[in-house]
This record gives structure tokens, C-alpha cells and sequence, in this order.
């Protein structure tokens, strides 16, 4: 794809079309995670229609840039930005979690070309974008970059450390790791389920360079990962600080819709209040 | 004693480690295939994995004592081409990372090389945590996973090729002590296939590992007893060689097993499986009977758990006499 095919505010409108299709995807599913997914809709805005170098003709194109979804269960904004890009035709999104779907509860990789790897379980995906950029090292492939998106709760998982100990050692600054800072997970605030501040202190301390951005900003997503390629002496990672269920006023900030669908009056409910977005975007009449 | 280029076990033979078989085969299969890549939690030395590294650095990762980031480490250089052989102790590594395992190299279908050293009781004395024995029965049950333990280093070093040109996730088991070196440059390998190492008719002697020795022993001990025993030897657990092993059941009409692990999902669980779905026949399973094992010498667990020829020799009698 193209880089810098889309403005600002294009980019804007297909964060909204990613929500739009969250809300119809796991309505129609009946299961599945709501604020997470809508919480990131920006930064896969800004991942697949500007800063990754990839080809949806193409899925297993050698010159592509990497997406991890380490947390697996945000998978429903993966599938609508794939969609979008036109990894797979637009209905196929109805089809998620039913029987026989290429579009799993979580990613499986073997189903669905454009998946790069199989995920949910936690903690996983910082470890094998270490194995693909220690790969990418020996085989020179030092323009290629591997993004990894991690959601906050997750970083209470020891395999994480693991990796972001072993990144640091081998200075893998192929790697970009994005955390969804969302400050929910299932049990609650995440600084009570499990503390996790001071956060940027840690990662700095294992020898990353550490970005901290509002992940609901298109422009700064794009500006953080720029800045990150330019960083060639340590791994990178973008604290993006989100609001889960972003876009949807009933859902945002609420972590009881963590791991929660929409009802059927609830998602005309998140449309309508989509659709009408602050009537900046576009107006419920076009 | 059998067409497989096998030697005899009355000589004077000698032993080695698995694992040196395992640390020669993985440096030529660097040699052949420059996509071979090693990591290691650790314990580069102890799994033999320093002579990859000396011939390879830059082709080996020291991932530290992080076996889960070793596994799934290796999952990304499987993504990205490489065939990565990642080792720890077998205790450690799939003893720790299973779900690593599970998810991101099974179900994700990478072919990653898992490979677990100082398996079984004969660890000898670090005792109960060191002596890893449900690893197979944790590998077995992985839908996509290939299990090899080989019975000698001659055969390990034969295998570590072999997989390096699978594509497919393994597992391969190795022992930390030196064992009785049976097979030759000549004895048959693949992937998959189960090998008639000494031909009987009156019972089956089904061994894996470090007990096909053992096996063979008993079947020495038992010829002078006046019975006929055929030793298969399993070097791959999974898939099962159930052609070969049923063509040797249906022949002898009844089973002795033998490995130096759980009998519960190892080879044991595995025959019985097969048997009672394919051909039920009277089966004895040796091995370790849903226990932990303890520190001592490794001669001295053996025999103290029932891990050698006399306990397989006197199974067989006790078989052959319920199959009358």
C-alpha cells in the first residue's frame, strides 16, 4: 500500500468505519471484547492506511511490514481494518466467531492471510517480534519493521518481561511495541488489579526508548511511529494512552464492556452516536 | 540379531550422552542449512548446543533462563524462515512454556524445534524437579507436534537432521547420561517409522529412548529363557508407526513397554491406545507408575523404579504366561 495515501481527515473517517463495523461485527456475533477494540480504532487507522508498508493483494509480500496483535482478543478492529483495506470482502465480517469463519474469536494465522501469527493466551507477541527482528537481523533485512500491539492488562504477564529483557539486551530497534494504555482490564482499573506504574520508568530501565502519546490522535500514532523508525539504537515503544470504547459515550471508560457485545438496541444506539460523531465527521442525513 | 545394521549388545559397547548426538547433528545441519538457528535458556553447554554456537554466533540466541521467551522467541524465527532448535532442560522446556508451546507453535503451525535435555530419572542426583517424565504425554497431546526420543546419540544426531528438514513443530527427548550406543551410521532413520531392532515371535518388547537398550538386554535374558522376543524400538512417539507395531502384536500376541517416563500419555498410554482400539492383547506397561522419582545415582533410580532389562524380563514372563 502506498504511504501517505490518505489525509488527516480521511484517516479520521476510517477510524469511524473500523467502529461502525466493531459494533455490526460483535452484535451480529452475540460474544466478544467492545471497548478495546473501539479504544484502538485510531491507531489501526493510522497503522493500515499510513505507516505500514503492506499490500492486501499481496498478504505474504517479503518486503511487508510486520502487525503482532499480542493482545488477541482486541482482534475485531484488526479484522474491520483488514476489511477496509481489502484484505477480504466486507461481509465476511458477519461471519466472525460462527462456525467454519476464517475470522476466529481470536487470530489464527493458518485461517486468515493477513494474520501474521495465532494469539490470545497473553504475554507471547514482544517475544516473537524479538525471534522475527533477530531474524530480519541475520538475514539483513534491516528496513522491515515489526509493530506489535499489546494491550496494558497484558503486561502482567512474566513472558513479557522475558522479551522486553531480551530486546533490550540485542538493542532490536526493528521493533515497535504500542501499548494500549487503557487503564482497564476484566477485573477493573488496572492500578488496582495490578499496579503497573510507573510505566515508562520500566520500560526505560530494560534499555527502551519510550513514547508517550494520546493513541486517540491519528496524527500523533503516525508522528510516534515516524519517530520511532528514526530511532536506531534501542527498541521503541508508544505508550498510547486510549479510551476504551472510545467513539461510543455508554461504553467509554466503562470496563464492564471490556469483554462485553452489544445488544441490538445498544448497537443501533453506538451507530447513531457514530454516524453523528460531534457532526464532524459526517452528518446522520448522507 | 536383525537386518537393521544393529550392534550387538553382548559386546563391549560404547556409551555416550544422547545429547552429544543431538550437539553434532544440530552443527551439521548448520552446515547444510544456513536458515538453522539455535536459542537457549541458559544451559548451552549442558544441552549441547556450544558447538552450534562456536561455529554459528551469529546464528544463536542467548535468551537466559526464560524458557517461556524461548519457545516463543523461536516461534518468530520460524515466521520469518528460520528453523529454530530452542534448548533447555526437558523439566524447563516444554516443562514450563507448555501454552507457549500450544498456541504460538502448534496451533500456529511454525516449525520450531523444541528440544529437552536431561529427560528421565537418570538425571540422577538433582532429583524429583530435575527428572522430567510427563513430557511426552505433554508433547503427544499437541495436535501438529512430532515426538522423537531417540535410543542412542548416533540416532539423535540422525534425528536433529532429520528435523531440521521437517516442517513440522517437534520435540526431541535427550538424556544427560552416557547410554549404550546400539545403532550404526547405518541403521535406518526416519521420522514417523517404528524399527523391528531384534525379530521374535512370543512376545513384543516396545521400547523408546534410553530403554530400547534395555530392551534389547531383556531380550538376550529372555532368549535363554526359552522366549522368543521382538524388540521394536519407537524412536518417534508420535505419529505412532502403528503399521509396524501391530504387524509385530498380531504376530507375538502380547506387549511389554518400556521408556524412562510416565507410562500414563507416554509411549505406554500410546500403545494402549493403539491396542485397545486396533488389537487388544495382553499389554505391560514399564515405566514411572504416577510418581515422582528422587535424587541417587542413575544405575541406582533405575533399579529402584523398575527402569531396566530384569524388570522388562520378568514383565515378559508375566505376559506370555496371560496370553496362554
Amino acid at each position: 500500500m502506498a504511504q501517505k495515501t490518505y489525509s488527516l481527515k480521511q484517516l479520521e473517517q476510517k477510524a469511524n468505519t473500523i467502529r461502525e463495523d466493531i459494533i455490526r461485527m460483535l452484535e451480529h456475533a452475540g460474544s466478544g471484547h467492545s471497548a478495546g477494540p473501539l479504544g484502538q480504532a485510531d491507531i489501526f487507522a493510522a497503522l493500515y492506511f499510513d505507516v505500514m508498508k503492506h499490500d492486501p493483494r499481496k498478504p505474504d509480500w517479503d518486503e511487508r511490514d510486520i502487525l503482532l496483535l499480542s493482545n488477541g482478543h482486541c482482534v475485531p478492529v484488526r479484522y474491520a481494518a483488514m476489511a477496509e483495506a481489502g484484505y477480504f470482502p466486507k461481509k465476511e465480517l458477519m461471519t466472525l466467531r460462527r462456525l467454519g469463519s476464517r475470522l476466529q474469536g481470536h487470530p489464527e494465522r493458518t485461517r486468515l492471510p493477513g494474520l501474521e501469527h495465532t494469539s490470545g493466551p497473553l504475554g507471547s507477541g514482544l517475544s516473537q517480534a524479538a525471534g522475527m527482528a533477530l531474524a530480519m537481523r541475520m538475514n539483513n533485512e534491516l528496513h522491515r519493521r515489526v509493530y506489535v500491539m499489546m494491550g496494558d492488562g497484558e503486561l502482567d504477564e512474566g513472558n513479557v518481561w522475558e522479551a522486553v529483557m531480551l530486546a533490550g539486551k540485542y538493542q532490536l530497534n526493528s521493533i515497535t511495541a504500542i501499548v494500549d494504555r487503557n487503564n482497564i482490564q476484566i477485573d477493573g482499573p488496572t492500578e488496582s488489579v495490578m499496579p503497573l506504574e510507573d510505566l515508562k520508568k520500566k520500560w526505560e530501565s530494560f534499555g527502551w526508548h519510550v513514547l508517550e502519546i494520546d493513541g486517540n490522535d491519528i496524527e500523533a500514532v503516525i508522528d510516534a511511529c515516524a519517530m520511532a523508525r528514526a530511532i536506531t539504537e534501542k527498541p521503541v515503544v508508544i505508550i498510547a494512552y486510549t479510551i476504551p470504547g472510545k467513539g461510543v459515550d455508554f461504553m467509554e471508560y466503562d470496563f464492564h464492556w471490556h469483554g462485553a457485545p452489544p445488544n441490538h438496541e445498544q448497537a443501533v444506539k453506538a451507530l447513531h452516536e457514530l454516524r453523528t460523531l460531534g457532526g464532524k465527521i459526517r452528518s446522520e442525513h448522507e | 540379531m536383525s537386518d537393521n545394521h544393529l550392534l550387538d549388545v553382548n559386546s563391549q559397547l560404547l556409551a555416550e550422552p544422547i545429547r552429544k548426538g543431538f550437539g553434532r547433528g544440530l552443527k551439521r545441519a548448520g552446515e547444510l542449512d544456513e536458515n538453522v538457528v539455535a536459542a537457549c535458556a541458559d544451559l548451552t553447554d549442558s544441552t549441547q548446543m556450544s558447538l552450534f554456537k562456536e561455529a554459528f554466533p551469529s546464528r544463536f540466541v542467548e535468551i537466559g533462563v526464560a524458557e517461556q521467551n524461548l519457545v516463543t522467541v523461536g516461534s518468530g524465527l520460524a515466521a520469518m524462515g528460520k528453523i529454530p532448535f530452542v534448548s533447555s532442560y526437558a523439566a524447563f522446556s516444554p516443562g514450563r512454556n507448555w501454552e507457549q508451546i500450544r498456541t504460538t507453535v502448534c496451533l500456529n503451525d511454525r516449525p520450531v524445534k523444541v528440544v529437552g535435555s536431561h529427560a528421565g530419572v537418570s538425571v540422577g542426583p538433582d532429583g524429583a524437579t530435575h527428572q522430567m517424565l510427563e513430557d511426552i504425554a505433554l508433547m503427544r497431546v499437541l495436535p501438529n507436534m512430532v515426538v522423537i526420543a531417540p535410543c542412542d546419540s548416533v540416532e539423535a544426531e540422525k534425528a536433529t537432521l532429520a528435523m531440521a528438514r521437517d516442517h513440522r513443530p517437534n520435540y526431541l527427548r535427550l538424556a544427560r547420561e552416557a547410554t549404550p550406543i546400539v545403532t550404526t551410521l547405518d541403521t535406518p532413520f526416519e521420522i514417523g517409522k517404528a524399527y523391528v531392532y531384534a525379530p521374535g515371535t512370543d512376545v513384543t518388547l516396545i521400547a523408546t529412548g534410553t530403554m530400547t537398550y534395555q530392551a534389547l538386554l531383556a531380550a538376550e535374558q529372555l532368549y535363554k529363557d526359552g522366549i522368543d522376543a521382538e524388540v521394536v524400538h519407537v524412536p518417534t512417539i508420535k505419529p505412532l508407526d502403528a503399521e509396524t507395531i501391530l504387524k509385530s502384536v498380531r504376530k507375538t500376541g502380547c506387549v511389554v513397554t518400556a521408556e524412562e517416563g510416565q507410562i500414563v500419555g507416554g509411549l505406554g498410554g500410546a500403545i494402549a491406545e493403539l491396542l485397545a482400539e486396533e488389537h487388544p492383547a495382553p499389554l505391560h506397561r514399564i515405566g514411572m507408575k504416577d510418581r515422582f522419582g528422587e535424587s541417587g545415582e542413575p544405575d541406582e533410580l533405575l533399579k529402584h523404579f523398575g527402569l531396566d532389562a530384569k524388570h522388562i524380563r520378568l514383565a515378559a514372563h508375566h505376559i506370555v504366561e496371560r496370553k496362554k
